[in-house]
């Protein structure tokens, strides 16, 4: 048996670009330590950083809280992208590839979404919004003993 | 507020994106953690690199970067368009398996931005296209 969670989750603030490195530094870490495969890691990071961008650009700034979940059989990652701005009108319309208020491409939310195995928006208008993700490590056998 | 330009180190304090000129080739090196301000700084610097030099081609080694979204992927793109309307033309080099993978689920494929395994196939894609625009062997 594993221990259970990890204690508490650890909270990064997203006001910058500078923060913005910080929290893929920290993601990828944490996703390198729970054993994430080097793709499993390269996409959840990338969406991290989508994600992370859109709470700075469109949020107006916030915080993450990356919680380890290594209670299951297989190790997870879970990450909330929280910010108290304008929040998302049309849900709909904001996960459609292509659709951007500004000047991005449109891929940051859709495409998130591709690269993960659970999201969930919660975003009321006036109040802001939160996205939470979460991906699995890929289960892999383990060595063989005595190799 | 702006940034060093023409043959200054490209980036922000503590970091820096190598820029050789070989021959007629600009060979730009992307390492690790590139912060959107960067990203920004980079493109205006590469471009005005590439009107003051002349230069016929870029390659753009990005075997160092671990991850790209869609900023860095546009940032990418916008370096390429620009370079081609200045005549030259750009070739992504070294792009990591796991990057590839990610991108193509991000929905990120960059049309219009050729690519090759590694720096040397991309000079060879850059000098073998001066002799015709599109050969088919
Ligand atoms: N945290 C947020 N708060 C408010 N609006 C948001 C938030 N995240 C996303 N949105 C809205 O959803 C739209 C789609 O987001 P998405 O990340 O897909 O595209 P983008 O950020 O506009 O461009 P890209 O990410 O491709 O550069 C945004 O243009 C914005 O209107
Ligand atoms: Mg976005």
């Amino acid at each position: 048996m594993r221990a259970s969670r990890h204690a508490a989750p650890a909270s990064l603030p997203i006001g910058s670009d500078a923060d913005l490195a910080w929290v893929r530094q920290q993601v990828r870490q944490a996703a390198a330590e729970l054993g994430f495969g080097l793709v499993q890691q390269t996409k959840l990071v990338t969406a991290a950083s989508e994600l992370a961008r859109n709470t700075l650009v469109h949020g107006g700034g916030g915080h993450v809280e990356i919680t380890p979940l290594d209670a299951g059989p297989s190790p997870g990652l879970r990450l909330a992208f929280v910010d108290a701005g304008p929040g998302i009108r049309d849900l709909d319309q904001a996960m459609t590839d292509g659709y951007t208020s500004g000047g991005g491409l449109g891929l940051g939310m859709s495409g998130a979404k591709r690269l993960v195995q659970e999201f969930e928006v919660d975003s009321r208008p006036g109040e802001g919004t939160r996205v939470t993700v979460t991906s699995w490590a890929t289960v892999v056998p383990p060595t063989r003993p005595g190799s | 507020m702006t940034g060093p330009s023409g043959n200054g180190p490209f980036g922000g304090p503590g970091f820096t994106v190598p820029v050789l000129r070989l021959g007629d080739i600009l060979l730009v090196t992307l390492q690790g953690e590139l912060h959107d301000g960067m990203a920004e700084q980079l493109q205006q610097d590469i471009t005005d690199r590439i009107a003051h030099t002349r230069v016929t081609g870029v390659v753009i080694d990005i075997s160092g970067v671990d991850i790209v979204d869609s900023f860095l992927g546009r940032v990418l793109a916008e370096i390429a368009a620009g370079a081609g309307l200045l005549a030259a033309r750009t070739v992504l080099a070294g792009m990591r398996p796991a990057v590839a993978i990610t991108l193509v689920e991000l929905g990120l494929t960059l049309p219009g931005l050729r690519t090759a395994l590694d720096v040397e196939r991309a000079m060879e894609l850059l000098t073998a296209g001066e002799r015709q625009a599109e050969g088919s062997p």
